[in-house]
């Protein structure tokens, strides 16, 4: 190929890109157009209103939603702080702990979670709890978020961190900072875009996890995923498309702010060698 | 080694660094003495900032020790030790401004705020930053990171100041500047300065003692006028300045003066450090500028050859000179006014060697 690969040359492109942006986006734009359908019909449309989205508030089913909701913000914010400070301390282990033995093995077992198929982590999450006699409720499952969110905080944490030059923590012992003040005072500010981001990124995975919550959550405790499904199981109202469409609002913009967190350029430790 | 009255600011005892089954330091031994502008100088690799590094505290000795005014610091880490270093890509923090930079060792010491800030004060001013205070590393130029790096390692008046290369980032003419301000700032503080450079002219021009390292080991300590003009070996003669060598044969010696032959048979008077005995095989040093071109023959000894080329070099003209045998020499010449050489090339040219110009080196 002498012109080099233009992927636009291929016919059928425009085609195929229309078909997977239409499979992957329509069932979504289609659930945030009928949440502001004024009418009980999840087909046919009667007109806007805001009806759907005051019944997650007042409606019958209100109570139950704020329960899960209220549970769902507490382990997800607990998960997230815990397995972000986690994933931090792991991260300055192995990426400056220098070469200790068991370290492939080390990372293999952080990224674990994000390999195993969810499902398979659920089960074997479940027998596990039953196995040492652990009482299912909220405890348990915020033990298995705080698992499973480890490698996504970890990953932008880790990235952060490699990319920042150990002088600067060598400069700040050099200037009489002990191992905790290097870590306050100057590895921590440069790491803290990583850090943030893989907060964020833990925070979203674990709110809207369905399938792990649902094995270890026990009866009579439900989460937004969960007590979503089983409002849902007793056939769709549009109130659930109003629900979704919030939780929907809330992931997209915890995402792109980590994206933007992590992209950050002013605090970026890297920048600032470049003209010398 | 040093005079016995000085106090050793920094002593190493057969200092030994290995990496893996890689030597990068083998068996180092030497005195830096109190208030002294001490120069490591050598070619890349040659083990200047892993020296550098043991004495911060950064690197551990495989063997040997160092004792830092008298006490050994193997155990020390570095937070503990009274050394500070300007790094050779300066790593000032980048989250930080330049005040908070400069203040950072302060605080950590535990200075209460008003000694932070008069001491942080004087340090800018010393350093000509006023108008920067308030910037972070990242909106100042090369030049002013290095100003920066060098207040922030000062202001806790450590014993010792460690400097890695820190003018290797500048251009020359800041270089040339910084190089009397680095002195200046020296003599004026009193602290003890280990430069580490693979500059010679660098070395020569501020250092009071040069340690001339290669590969892992030091070839020679002395002032830079010792080590310029009295190498110790071939080394240190090739490394430091400009010379020419020649393989010669001492035939007879009277002291310190050797009277060597060239594979020419050409004779030539030569100094030497060592203790050389007639027969032996060595190299002889010439400096290029120690020598002078005639064009016509003088009534004493010289060499005898012609013009194969030449160099404008601003200050000097650069002369190559083949000899009536296979050997060539560089002869310097200083460009001034009624100091004007006239000869063409192919044309025959005299050489005369002052007395001191030519070493005789054994290894
Ligand atoms: N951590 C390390 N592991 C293995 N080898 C190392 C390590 N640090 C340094 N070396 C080796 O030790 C030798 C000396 O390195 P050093 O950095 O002290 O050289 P230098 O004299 O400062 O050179 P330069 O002028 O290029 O900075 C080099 O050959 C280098 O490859
Ligand atoms: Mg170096």
């Amino acid at each position: 190929m002498p012109r080099g690969f233009d992927i636009k040359h291929y016919r059928g492109f425009y085609t195929l890109t229309l078909l997977c942006l239409f499979i992957l986006y329509a069932p979504l734009i289609i659930v945030m157009i009928y949440s502001f359908n004024d009418g009980r019909s999840i087909t046919v449309w009667q007109g806007v209103s805001l009806r759907w989205y005051a019944d997650i508030f007042v409606g019958p089913e209100a109570e139950k939603f704020k329960l899960a909701a209220r549970n769902s913000l507490i382990i997800a914010v607990i998960a997230a702080i815990t397995a972000t400070s986690i994933a931090t301390a792991a991260s300055i282990g192995m990426i400056r702990g220098g070469n200790f033995r068991g370290k492939p093995a080390s990372f293999a077992l952080i990224s674990l979670p994000i390999m195993v198929p969810e499902i398979v982590s659920a089960v074997a999450t479940l027998i596990f709890f039953s196995a040492i006699g652990f009482k299912l409720g909220i405890l348990s499952i915020l033990i298995a978020h705080i698992v499973f969110c480890i490698p996504f905080a970890y990953l932008p944490i880790a990235a952060r961190l490699q990319g920042i030059e150990a002088s600067y923590e060598e400069a700040a012992q050099d200037l009489y900072a002990g191992r905790w003040a290097t870590f306050r005072y100057v590895l921590m500010p440069l790491m803290w875009p990583g850090i943030l981001s893989g907060f964020l990124l833990a925070f979203i995975i674990s709110l809207d996890d369905f399938i792990i919550t649902n094995f270890v959550k026990g009866a009579g405790i439900e989460t937004l995923p969960t007590a979503i499904f089983g409002s849902v199981k007793q056939g769709i109202k549009p109130n659930i498309m109003a629900l979704s469409t919030l939780m929907l609002l809330v992931s997209v913009l915890l995402v792109t702010l980590s994206f933007f967190v992590g992209r950050r350029q002013d605090t970026n430790p890297t920048t600032n060698t470049e003209d010398s | 080694m040093i005079a016995s009255d000085q106090i050793s600011a920094v002593t190493l005892r057969d200092v030994r660094k290995t990496f893996g089954d890689f030597t990068a330091l083998d068996d180092v031994s030497f005195d830096i003495a109190d208030n002294e502008f001490f120069t490591l100088l050598g070619p890349s690799g040659c083990g200047k900032t892993t020296l550098l590094r043991m004495i911060a505290g950064f690197e551990s000795t495989s063997s040997g020790t160092i004792h830092l005014y008298g006490d050994e610091i193997a155990e020390l880490p570095p937070n503990k030790r009274p050394v500070n270093t300007v790094f050779q890509n300066y790593a000032l923090f980048p989250h930080m401004t330049v005040t908070q930079n400069i203040a950072f060792g302060l605080q950590m010491l535990g200075w209460s705020r008003s000694e932070v800030d008069a001491r942080v004060r004087e340090m800018i001013s010393m350093v000509k930053l006023d108008a920067f205070v308030a910037r972070k590393p990242s909106q100042l130029s090369g030049g002013q990171q290095q100003r920066v790096a060098l207040a922030r390692a000062m202001a806790p008046r450590p014993k010792v100041l460690l400097l890695d290369e820190p003018l290797s980032a500048l251009d020359l003419k800041l270089r040339q500047d910084m190089r009397s301000e680095l002195k200046r700032l020296q003599r004026e503080t009193g602290i003890t300065f280990v430069f580490v450079t693979h500059d010679q002219e660098e070395a020569l021009s501020m250092s009071d003692r040069v340690a001339v390292m290669s590969a892992g080991t030091v070839q020679q300590i002395g002032s830079p006028a010792e080590v310029y003009n009295k190498p110790e070996n071939r080394f240190v003669a090739d490394f430091i300045g400009e010379t020419n060598l020649l393989e010669a044969r001492a035939d007879k010696v009277q002291g310190d003066t050797v009277t060597c032959t060239l594979p020419d048979e050409g004779i030539l008077l030569a100094k030497t450090n060592h203790a050389v005995v007639p027969g032996q095989a060595g190299t002889l040093s010439l400096r290029p500028e120690r020598m002078t071109l005639l064009s016509e023959k003088p009534q004493d000894d010289c060499l005898k050859g012609h013009l194969k080329d030449m160099t404008f070099l601003g200050t000097d003209t650069q002369f190559e000179i083949q000899l009536d045998n296979t050997l060539t020499l560089n002869v310097r010449h200083q460009n001034s006014d009624g100091n004007e050489l006239q000869i063409q090339s192919g044309q025959p040219v005299y050489i005369r060697i002052a007395p001191n110009a030519a070493r005789f080196l054994v290894s």
